[in-house]
């Protein structure tokens, strides 16, 4: 049951860019991706900042060859799961058995918010190819159908940790051998029911975040996809390039607190990275870099950070947020972030949090500031704790 | 290593809910949907938090709280559901203020119970189950891959024990939109006479059913879960049956008894004929969409069925389209597809 699943294959993108390449110069530039809402017709426009993917939908349209009514969830889907599969290079992929587990949380509302607003007004209006596609489930389809992909194909929702279950199940489902490839993470877009489901809960920080800052004032809410290609011993051995790590460790806690908020003292994100580390077989002191889940509430930040020190003190492996630059993508953080993870491995980097200027009273760490080079990261914990109490922790180790 | 089903409470159209009775008073409806028959909620909920609760999410939780109970389990080592629609009923009534009101002055309650994961959340807030919780959303085999995600768990022995379940709500919004899409029939029809009439369309429904899986052989288990599988557009399903069940040692003839999916609607139905008549020629045949209407997991009712089947040695009449030449079945194949593009099989043998 512990054979080693091969991490092959990156795609991502987000506010800060289309692909790897662009993200890896923005972190270097620290380069956020925050700004004005110009894809949403919303009241809030000007009002909340967020990491809005810098393509309109008809340039994804034009780049991905989907159709015009395409929701931007898939549309924002295909692009980061399409540049993974290349990205892999798997020869004769029609003769293993292959997986596309995705994850998101909003399907395709952005589509059904304009069917929505007619069909209120009169049960029989409103233009049924915007509602067709509705599902969490048709995002991943729709993607499954254009990469060729049928052996396996589901989708995981649990709020905000959602990709790093889809990035655990597909693992598994290749240790149960099930599977040979897997191509796993997810999407979210942004929609007018989460921007103004996340103000109604005063979470929102109408500047940039400041993750793990004393003085945090909330999230930036953000878009993307995030995927990696998981592959098994068999075909990692086919394969004429290293594999960058493998998915060491991993663990799935629910914090069974309260269906929004944290525990003060982060029970379910401790457990999720006690577990992660049990699995991996490592210590907390292997750990070399952690991806926070780092949202900038003051209640995530809080438990998160109290569960850190409870696992880790004294001795404390750098840590930082990216969601300082790509805003909080929701169910695709776990797989955007999966990705940084395995790229800070393949790069041997950390990424900056940026606009850190206090550090929290509560705990005796904070966040790294710099882009760092050159040096010895073998082990990333990545964090990812949602709305449900849902909390997952993935760990990416050196080969 | 054998997968059983300790336990299985099941919410529906019909009174398979705390009922000693197998499917022997059912209840008629005419017209193109299915509704719930309540059970009484007090002996889960305090009242004052039903009226909070949205339909699926207090009918789901009733149904995994109900489920432990019968399983004798107080706290269940994964929680993994399934689900393609999440909350419908607080997803329409944030979606209708935020148009009525233009965006401004919202409740945040609706927005923090529309969730997909919910459900599963709720179990493991009322549970205080720090255990692993998980929930997937994908279309007509979210319950399959809930459930596949619970044999997993169980074979990496993670845990003892799973607790596993589907659950949908149909609210008038997803009534009329899935109408207008042409899902359902356009004339009223008693679910009684689903099969009689050959026309396009079904009737919708809706329901929530929870299982208690574990890896403990024991006289109290309903049934073994011997094999699952989904399927993706396979290219011949004949074929892709034929290899399953040779996987599980089994020719189609060792099959008592096949629950199929069908629904009423003509073409979905088409895709089910030629095994009935061909490939399960000797087998028992039986339907149950007549009786709690389609819906994206309603395969979970149909599992909730077979255990009961197999548990009780006892086949309800109104199930059969043909009867059986045995006396006792002790394999049942459920074989399920939804919108002829997922297909799901799940083989359950008698302990």
């Amino acid at each position: 049951m512990s054979a080693p699943v091969y991490i092959v294959g990156l795609g991502v993108i987000s506010g800060i860019g289309n692909n790897v390449a662009e993200h890896l110069a923005s972190f270097e530039q620290a380069k956020a991706g925050m700004g004005d809402i110009t894809t949403l017709n919303t009241i809030h426009k000007r009002q909340l900042p967020v990491a809005e993917v810098k393509l309109s939908n008809e340039q994804l349209v034009a780049t991905t060859g989907l159709p015009e009514r395409s929701s931007r969830t898939a549309l924002l889907s295909y692009v980061a799961a399409r540049e993974a599969l290349d990205d892999a290079g798997i020869p004769n992929l029609n003769s293993l058995r292959v997986g596309f587990v995705s994850a998101n949380t909003v399907g395709g509302m952005d589509k059904s918010e304009d069917f929505y607003v007619q069909f209120h007004a009169d049960n029989n209006k409103g233009k049924l190819r915007n509602i067709f596609d509705h599902e969490c489930g048709s995002m991943t389809e729709i993607v499954a159908d254009q990469l060729g992909i049928g052996d396996f194909i589901t989708t995981v929702s649990t709020a905000c940790s959602s990709s790093a279950n889809s990035i655990f199940y597909g693992a598994r489902l290749i240790r149960n051998d099930m599977l040979d490839v897997v191509v796993a993470g997810g999407v979210d877009s942004l929609t007018k029911l989460t921007l103004n489901g996340f103000n109604t809960l005063m979470i929102l920080d109408k500047e940039f975040c400041k993750p793990f800052d004393e003085n945090r004032a909330g999230l930036n809410l953000g878009e993307g996809a995030g995927y990696v290609v998981m592959v098994s011993d068999k075909v990692r051995s086919m394969l004429a390039k290293q594999p960058y790590c493998v998915i060491s460790g991993y663990n799935n806690s629910n914090d069974a607190y309260h269906q929004t908020a944290s525990s003060p003292d982060g029970t379910g994100s401790y457990m999720a990275m006690k577990g992660a580390l049990d699995k991996a077989g490592l210590q907390p002191s292997d750990i070399d870099y952690i991806n926070l889940h780092g949202t900038g509430t003051l209640n995530n930040d809080s438990a998160e950070g109290t569960a850190i020190k409870r696992l880790f003190d004294p001795e404390y492996p750098p840590v930082s947020s990216t969601k300082s630059f790509t805003g909080h993508t929701l169910g695709a953080s776990g797989g955007v972030e999966a990705v940084f993870s395995v790229l800070a491995i393949k790069n041997q980097i950390i990424y900056p949090n940026l606009r850190f200027e206090t550090q929290m009273s509560e705990l005796p760490f904070k966040p790294e500031t710099r882009f760092m080079k050159n040096q010895h990261i073998k082990h990333v914990m990545s964090n990812s704790f949602g709305f449900g109490g849902n909390c997952t922790s993935l760990i990416f180790s050196a080969v | 290593m054998k997968v059983f089903i300790r336990s299985a409470a099941c919410i529906s159209a019909q009174k398979t809910f705390k009922n000693d009775g197998f499917l022997d008073d059912i209840t008629e409806y005419v017209g193109t949907r299915l509704t719930i028959i309540e059970p009484d909620y007090k002996e889960y909920f305090d009242p004052k938090a039903v009226r909070r609760m949205s339909p699926v999410v207090k009918r789901g939780v009733a149904a995994a709280l109900e489920c432990l109970k019968q399983a004798d389990v107080k706290m269940p080592g994964a929680i993994v559901t399934g689900t393609a629609f999440g909350c419908m009923t607080d997803t329409v009534t944030f979606m209708n203020r935020l148009v009525d009101d233009n965006e401004e002055m919202l409740p945040p309650t609706a927005f923090i119970q529309s969730t997909h994961n919910t459900v599963a959340a709720q179990v493991a807030l009322s549970l205080q189950c720090h255990a692993y919780n998980n929930t997937f959303v994908h279309k007509g085999i979210s319950f399959e891959s809930a459930l596949l995600d619970g044999v997993m768990l169980l074979k990496e022995q993670e845990t003892k024990n799973v607790l596993v379940g589907g659950t949908e709500e149909m609210v008038d919004v997803s009534f009329k939109v899935l109408t207008r899409l042409g899902l359902f029939k356009r004339w009223p029809i008693s679910n009684l006479e689903l099969f009689k009439t050959e026309s396009k369309g079904t009737i919708g429904g809706e329901g929530c059913a929870f299982f208690l899986l574990n890896d403990e052989p024991s006289a109290d288990n309903l049934a073994e879960l011997t094999a699952i599988k989904v399927l993706y557009q396979p290219q011949n399903i004949a074929e892709s049956i034929s290899s399953f069940l040779a996987d599980n040692g089994l020719n189609p003839a060792d099959v008592d008894l096949v629950i199929t999916g069908k629904n009423g609607d003509i073409k979905n139905d088409a895709i089910y004929q030629p095994l009935i008549s061909d490939l399960f020629i000797h087998s028992a045949i039986a339907n149950y969409k007549h009786l709690c209407g389609e819906y994206p997991v309603s395969s979970s009712f149909a599992l909730w069925l077979a255990a009961n089947i197999l548990k009780r040695c006892e086949v309800p009449e109104v199930v059969y389209e043909r009867d059986s030449p045995v006396d006792i079945q002790k394999t049942v194949l459920i074989y399920n597809h939804y919108q002829g593009k997922y297909h799901s099989l799940m083989l359950v043998s008698a302990i």
